[in-house]
């Protein structure tokens, strides 16, 4: 279930010199799963912005989101008090229906946010989560204090080593000799194929394309599954490793 | 005492509470929308372009944003018609219980034949759109719709082994919009739908490349409006069929402007993507818009501008 809403802006704030995080206030009762995103209407855009939810509660989402182009940059200069048309609720999200019990969560980049309130949902069940996350450099790092503050293992990796593992995230796997029985993952593609390479056990990939409509109308980022064909707004944005077509 | 307004419109024979249609490849077979509303406020729905077989589509990516539209590539993704009927068709009839316009596309004479006459089986079908215009597929499509010679010709084959109504959908990419429409009209066709998207492109500066998979695609939206008044006036003055309008249609204003050109009924497309609630949010505005224009009878302004 999804539904269309206007939701204030709480705060808009730089987390890096170009990821941003802004809390919307308003009805979030048709978010369900971590790993679900909302759809933003922006003045002036034909198409609304696909963010995922990094975090949310009974009356607001957690969004971070890096600058790119002139949506996002017309999105940082919002100040708040400003309202937004929104649809909520999109996408499947990650399941943590399962027995796992010492899940490894792998955030890349924009791919981290997610990862966050998938980790206070599987620590609510109880589990075990360890959190890698990836970034090129020491300057584009965020959210290490807020994953250490749930109380996890947090990795981190940057590609040119100036902070923590110097290489990839699934060096991290590696030198950290991290045990884990589900790997849980967001981030570029090229990280989300050397990750499904480099392991073994159950797991999930939150995959990006770029959508029209964000909510399964348009046909327009379908992909190929070995569960045949799905739309990455609607069936996805998350797929089983089983089903991967690479 | 509250004024009424009369919405209704007749489309050869088939009653339609008001002239309101979410456009083919917009709108899916309802699944995403009824979660949204309840359908039965649309006076009919065109469902997503049918082949025979299943298709996949074109390569990712398929969209591109626009300045007040975007283009797309799809290229006719659908489940075939056998599918279709099968189980898109039965849901649909479940979850809306007005008109169906059934939407067929096709690669070959013998494909948009077979796929007609299946369709036309179908007791939930009203009416029959046959897309002679689609700009993301090769061989099909949109050549059988730039030439006055293969739209007629389609329109016959489609014609002789159908009983319901056959609108030929047509697309602006041509020279002469009209001699296609009077072609097709000539050879039988009971209406005609138009506009399909314009074809378009949009280049990535910074990758130095197209933003689609498939380089072009079909631009539609808002910037499309007044094209598709215009083909829509040309066609209706040129023709004694029924004419549905579609193109760029995003508010009851819009509705109105086009049924002025002289569309019996109006698409709406593109606005369903960028707002799911559109075409409901347009069907509510009428009787206000009409009540500003002095219209009571929608269908009294049908192609009242000469």
């Amino acid at each position: 279930m999804y539904k269309k809403g206007i939701y204030k802006i709480v705060s808009n704030e730089p987390l890096t010199p170009a990821v941003y995080r802004m809390v919307l206030e308003g009805d979030t009762q048709y978010i369900t799963h971590s790993g679900q995103f909302i759809n933003i209407e922006l003045e002036g855009k034909f198409l609304r912005r696909p963010i995922s939810v990094a975090d949310y509660d009974d009356n607001t989402i957690t969004i971070i989101y890096k600058v790119v182009g002139s949506g996002t940059e017309q999105m940082r200069q919002m100040a708040v008090g400003t309202k937004l048309d929104v649809l909520t609720g999109l996408g499947n999200g990650f399941s943590t229906e399962n027995e796992a019990q010492r899940p490894l969560l792998v955030g890349g980049g924009v791919g981290v946010p997610p990862m966050y309130n998938l980790c206070k949902r599987l620590l609510a069940e109880g589990k075990r989560p360890t959190i890698i996350v990836g970034f090129n450099t020491a300057a584009e790092v965020f959210y290490v204090e807020e994953f250490k503050a749930l109380g996890v293992d947090v990795h981190v990796t940057t590609a040119d080593g100036s902070q923590g593992i110097k290489g990839f995230v699934t060096d991290a796997i590696r030198e950290a000799a991290i045990e884990f029985d589900y790997l849980y993952t967001c981030g570029p593609l090229p990280m989300l194929k050397a990750l499904y390479d480099a392991t073994a056990t159950p797991a999930e990939f939150s995959f990006e394309e770029r959508m029209g409509c964000g909510f399964g109308a348009c046909m327009g980022c379908s992909c190929k599954t070995k569960y045949g064909y799905k739309r990455i707004c609607k069936d996805g944005p998350v797929l089983k490793r089983e089903e991967i077509i690479w | 005492m509250v004024k009424h307004f009369d919405t209704s419109v007749e489309l050869c024979g088939v009653k339609l509470n008001n002239p309101v249609i979410p456009a083919s490849g917009t709108f899916g077979f309802g699944r995403e929308f009824v979660e949204y509303y309840d359908l039965d406020c649309l006076g009919a729905i065109s469902f997503k372009g049918t082949t025979r077989d299943a298709r996949f589509g074109n390569p990712t990516p398929r969209i591109a944003e626009c300045t007040s539209g975007l283009i797309n590539s799809v290229g006719l993704q659908n489940p075939g018609i056998d599918k279709v009927i099968a189980e898109e068709l039965p849901n649909l009839r479940n979850i809306f219980h007005n008109p169906i316009v059934a939407n067929i596309s096709g690669f070959s004479l013998e494909e948009y034949e077979e796929c007609c006459a299946k369709i036309d089986k179908e007791e939930q079908v009203e009416i029959i759109e046959v897309n002679v215009s689609c700009p993301n597929v090769h061989n099909g499509g949109m050549s059988f719709g730039t030439q006055p010679e293969s739209a007629a010709e389609v329109t016959r084959r489609v014609k002789a082994v159908t009983t319901k109504p056959v609108f030929i959908k047509l697309s602006p990419n041509v020279t002469d919009i009209v001699a296609i429409a009077r072609a097709c009209e000539e050879a039988g066709a009971d209406g005609i739908c138009l506009i399909n998207t314009l074809l378009g492109m949009r280049i990535d500066t910074v990758r130095r490349k197209p933003v689609i998979a498939n380089k072009m695609g079909g631009f539609s939206g808002d910037a499309i409006f007044p094209v598709a008044v215009r083909m829509v006036y040309q066609v209706a003055n040129a023709c004694n069929i029924p004419v549905m309008g579609c193109g760029g249609v995003s508010s009851a204003s819009d509705v109105i402007e086009m049924m002025m050109a002289g569309a019996t009924a109006v698409q709406v497309g593109a606005a369903n993507l960028k707002n799911p609630y559109a075409a409901k949010e347009i069907i509510e505005a009428l009787p206000q818009e009409m009540e500003r224009l002095g219209i009571e009878r929608l269908r009294d302004i049908i192609g009242i501008v000469k």
